[in-house]
């Protein structure tokens, strides 16, 4: 469906970003100036309805924000500091440091996205240019967005029953504590839990290469894989790096499966076979049965937490992404 | 896609409207412990079918059903655990703890073959404290004289997620070891010195199963339900105890104060298993609060009365131990105590 | 030589292909384990009664999982009126301004609020619904699954937008169309694909979710059609049996995650089928 548009492409990147600027300017006047048949939304209204749902997100963010800021300020008070630094998590004596719980998110996350990058950007070019339509790629694109609507439960279920007698295998192979589950184990199923997500936008923006540029490029003899390593990779990158920026989101708060195969040890882990525990996963585990004010508030201060990480991550990725469109 | 948009809030005002004619019928909902929860929800549809009153109970936590009472968002709430002397003075009313049933706490490990094992409350708390580390220990040894235990490291098992199972099971460990008092101590999430956790009881349940050498807790049900073996424990008189229903019943032969507040660990009784606990309904005693009918705290008294008298032959065939007559005596007394405004709803 | 470097080229390019359909193909096979895993576990205690009857207690055979369905399907549209409505506007507002610091952070906001675990957005939408009405209801947790789907909306359309060539925008206005209605006549239908698939992942997304719902839609055995009252959802029931000690609860357990897979599959083709329609016009 998407042919037709590509047919009236006609425009390098950096041309449509300073037509677009042009465009900017003169679009109001050469709406108004003409009739609109049969439309009443005047385009003052219409872009100051798209400039409240701009700023809508941002006051929800705010919001939330402020709501776990003013629920974690008795725990700010009374642990200060060492909530970040602790490596003692201790509801029976109020102790509460975060620190594995960090170390252990940002290991988890970053495993599940270097796993799930090897198989997201080869289904991102499978479906956006090799098999752009028919049985193969329908089937495949559907079978990708089934994948995430599986119930996180279900995912943690499968994974005990599949990965964990293989790397418990692998364990004993290695002659390490054959826990079976552990910080290997839960990357491996938010791996496939978050190829849905980098996939769907890669293959979107992958798709939406313009044509004249993939067959200027063909034409000169390049073979298909040097259109996509030197024309649709570089194009699409931003895209692509958005799209894993968002299963990385995703990534970091994902709960339920993680808890059934992380191991929920409170320790520091020493390698990626070790038992560990995010800080998603133990505000899932303790929230529920938390009685008492600080030890409630510092699990939500445990929240406010990885909200501050996933914000740093994101403008760390930002920069990036600003960089990476540069050198294109 | 408008007109999709356009049907779909139609659709919710509709809805909004008409299930604000709907009548209110009486309905009366509880929140918290997840232990009780598939007793709870055979009790309530037969009360429903009797009464024609409905009773939505959620299986959200303790620490959540204790959380909802006190925010008022429920009528009562249900827990494994008596409320801390913290959350009674934040619920700023009186809160009445009745007991409904009672449950127990069992060892079980995964050791090929399921050998039956016992173990002395000395070598539970070391294994669970990490300093026993391997199943041919001479401790464990002493007491299974005759049976085969293999030379094998041991993985312990724990709960992941807070939980009135781990209060009892460290409650039992903080009166018979001085160490893990002090190590590790009571409540429902707990810094655990060793091992790995499962998330709820069939978490634990599984990650036993799956890991040989290792040994957890879980509710005598769970143990019963998915047949892994668990192991006799000596009480406090000195008598091995396997747990069942009927010797979960018996650790609650004890002198019972009047607020039912009590911990059956370690019990006195001399053929009790030393690892039960009660659960409770939690109501306040003067239930004239917020916008609340006198209707309906009428309709919570007899529910709770209902439960702990004809709803009490629904525990056994569900593998539940029922109240003792003693504690039912008790209960009862409680219930009466319950006002509105002042006035003893139930005389 | 010219030849050689040549043939090197043509089975690179081969090879790359190869490599692209194995590691698409390795990345859909979990799918099909998952889904043999729940089939298998789940299909045996599907029937009639188990789709359209209420849950009966232990030891009775006969219970069914209608409450789940019904507030799940609530529960969904609820939160798709919240979300998708705001979640485009604000694709299309950040396709609009691709630079500018407003934009910026309205963008960074939208990834960040994806990364906010769905129990941390159950306990804002238990402080912000359910603490000021007082009781649990299946607007709060409405308000809980849409603000989890709003990300992926707004991602996803943003996205889609941004690569359709400014060159159909441009010959839109040129023609004197208004820029409302280019943005809505022109530029969203072409652009629909991608925006539903966002909008059917985070339908998915959210599905599926148990822990944001506990403190707010709360759950309910009976049916339960009243915005402002507790209802049930198919993952609350999934969980109440799952964490259940007896082995039929079990098996009703894998029978509604059965009917939640199902479900969503279901949603997929409904989709694929509406836009084929769509495409026409187009």
């Amino acid at each position: 469906m998407i042919q037709p548009i590509e047919g009236g492409a006609g425009q390098t990147p950096a041309r449509a970003k300073t037509r677009d600027k042009t465009m900017t300017q003169t679009k109001a006047e050469t709406a108004q100036a003409h009739y609109r048949p049969g439309f009443t939304l005047s385009e003052a209204a219409f872009r100051k309805i798209l400039y409240l749902a701009g700023i809508s997100v941002l006051v929800l963010l705010i919001a939330i924000f402020l709501s776990l800021l003013i629920a974690s300020l008795p725990s700010i008070k009374a642990l200060g500091i060492s909530f970040l630094t602790g490596r003692t998590w201790d509801p029976v004596t109020l102790k509460f440091g975060a620190l594995p719980f960090l170390v252990g998110t940002l290991i988890t996350s970053f495993l599940a996205l270097l796993i799930s990058t090897f198989f997201s950007i080869p289904i991102s070019i499978f479906l956006g240019y090799y098999y752009r339509e028919g049985k193969a790629s329908s089937f495949v694109k559907t079978v990708i967005e089934l994948l995430a609507g599986i119930p996180s439960v279900i995912y943690g279920f499968w994974g005990l029953f599949f990965f964990v007698p293989i790397i418990r295998f692998i364990e004993t192979a290695l002659g390490v504590p054959p826990y079976g589950v552990g910080i290997l184990a839960s990357s491996l199923i938010l791996a496939i839990m978050i190829i849905p997500y980098s996939a769907s936008l890669g293959r979107e923006v992958i798709s939406l290469v313009p044509n004249d540029l993939k067959e200027a490029a063909l034409s000169l003899g390049a073979t298909r894989f040097e259109v996509i390593r030197k024309v649709i990779l570089p194009y699409a990158r931003s895209g692509i790096f958005a799209g894993i920026l968002l299963s990385l989101g995703r990534a970091l708060g994902e709960t339920m499966a993680v808890t059934m195969l992380i191991g929920n040890s409170n320790f520091l882990p020493t390698s990626i076979f070790s038992p560990a525990n995010t800080m998603a996963s133990v505000i899932a585990n303790e929230f529920t049965e938390a009685t008492g004010a600080v030890y409630l508030s510092s699990l939500i201060e445990l929240a406010l937490l990885l909200f501050v990480v996933t914000t740093i991550i994101n403008i760390i990725g930002k920069i990036i992404i600003i960089k990476t469109s540069f050198e294109a | 896609m408008k007109n999709l948009v356009v049907c779909l809030m139609a659709a919710v005002v509709l809805l909004a409207i008409a299930s604000t004619g709907i009548a209110k019928e009486q309905e009366l909902i509880g929140a918290g412990a997840t232990f009780p929860y598939p007793l709870y929800s055979k009790m309530f549809d037969v009360y429903s079918k009797e009464y024609g009153v409905k009773v939505n109970y959620q299986s959200i936590g303790s620490g959540g059903g204790i959380r909802q009472l006190i925010n008022k968002t429920v009528d009562f709430g249900g827990s494994d655990a008596v409320m801390s002397a913290e959350d009674l003075k934040t619920a700023q009313a009186p809160v009445l703890h009745v007991p409904t049933v009672a449950g127990a706490v069992v060892v079980t490990y995964n050791i090929a073959g399921s050998p039956e094992i016992k173990l002395t409350p000395d070598v539970v708390a070391d294994i669970f404290l990490g300093t026993i580390k391997k199943w041919s220990d001479p401790r464990i040894l002493s007491a299974n004289t005759g049976t085969k235990l293999p030379d094998m490291a041991i993985t312990v098992i724990h709960r992941s997620d807070g939980s009135g199972t781990t209060n009892i099971f460290a409650d039992y460990l903080c009166k018979v070891s001085k160490e893990w008092k002090d190590k590790v101590g009571l409540g429902t999430s707990l810094n655990w010195p060793t091992g790995l956790g499962g998330k709820g009881n069939p978490g634990v349940a599984g990650l036993v199963q799956q890991t040989p050498g290792s040994i957890g807790y879980v509710e005598l049900i769970y143990a019963l339900q998915n047949k892994m073996p668990y192991a006799g424990i000596k009480n406090k008189k000195g008598n091995w105890i396997k747990p069942s229903i009927a010797s979960t019943s018996k650790a609650a032969n004890i002198a019972l104060p009047d607020n039912m507040m009590v911990s059956l660990t370690d019990t006195d009784a001399a053929d009790g298993y030393p690892v039960s606990g009660f659960t409770w309904i939690l109501m306040y005693t003067e239930q004239r609060y917020g916008d609340r009918t006198e209707e309906k705290a009428q309709e919570v008294v007899k529910l709770v009365w209902w439960m702990a008298h004809q709803g009490q032959k629904y525990a056994e065939p569900m593998e539940y131990a029922p109240l003792s007559k003693a504690a039912v005596e008790k209960a009862e007394k409680l219930i009466k105590s319950v006002t509105y405004g002042g006035k003893q709803i139930m005389k | 030589m010219k030849e050689s470097s040549l043939r090197r080229r043509i089975f690179a390019d081969r090879a790359f292909q190869a490599l692209v359909a194995l590691l698409s193909f390795c990345a859909i096979l979990p799918m099909f384990f998952i889904l043999f895993f729940i089939t298998k576990n789940g299909i045996a205690v599907i029937n009639w009664n188990f789709l359209t009857r209420l849950p009966a207690p232990v030891g009775e055979t006969g219970g069914g999982i209608a409450n789940g369905i019904i507030g799940s399907g609530l529960l969904i549209v609820l939160s798709s009126v919240i979300a998708v409505p705001v979640g485009v506007l604000t694709g299309i507002y950040l396709a609009e301004h691709r630079k500018g610091k407003f934009a910026y952070l309205s963008r960074l906001s939208v990834e960040i609020l994806m990364g906010i675990p769905s129990i941390v957005i159950g306990i804002i939408a238990y402080i912000w619904v359910v603490m000021p009405t007082g009781s649990f209801s299946a607007i709060s947790g409405g308000v809980a699954l849409g603000i989890m789907m709003l990300p992926v909306i707004v991602m996803s359309t943003e996205e889609t937008l941004k690569l359709i060539p400014d060159s159909l925008k441009e010959a839109s206005l040129a023609l004197g169309v208004s820029y409302p209605r280019t943005i809505l006549k022109v530029i969203l239908p072409a652009g629909l694909n991608g925006i539903v698939t966002g909008v059917l992942l985070s339908v998915a997304r959210v599905t599926g979710e148990t822990a944001p719902l506990l403190f707010t839609a709360f759950g309910s055995p009976f049916m339960a059609v009243n915005i402002l009252k507790p209802v049930s959802a198919l993952p609350l029931t999934v969980f109440n049996y799952a964490t259940s000690p007896y082995p039929e609860w079990h098996a009703l357990a894998w029978g509604a995650s059965f009917v939640l897979l199902v479900f969503v599959l279901a949603l997929n083709l409904t989709a694929k089928l509406g836009l084929r329609k769509w495409k026409v016009q187009f």
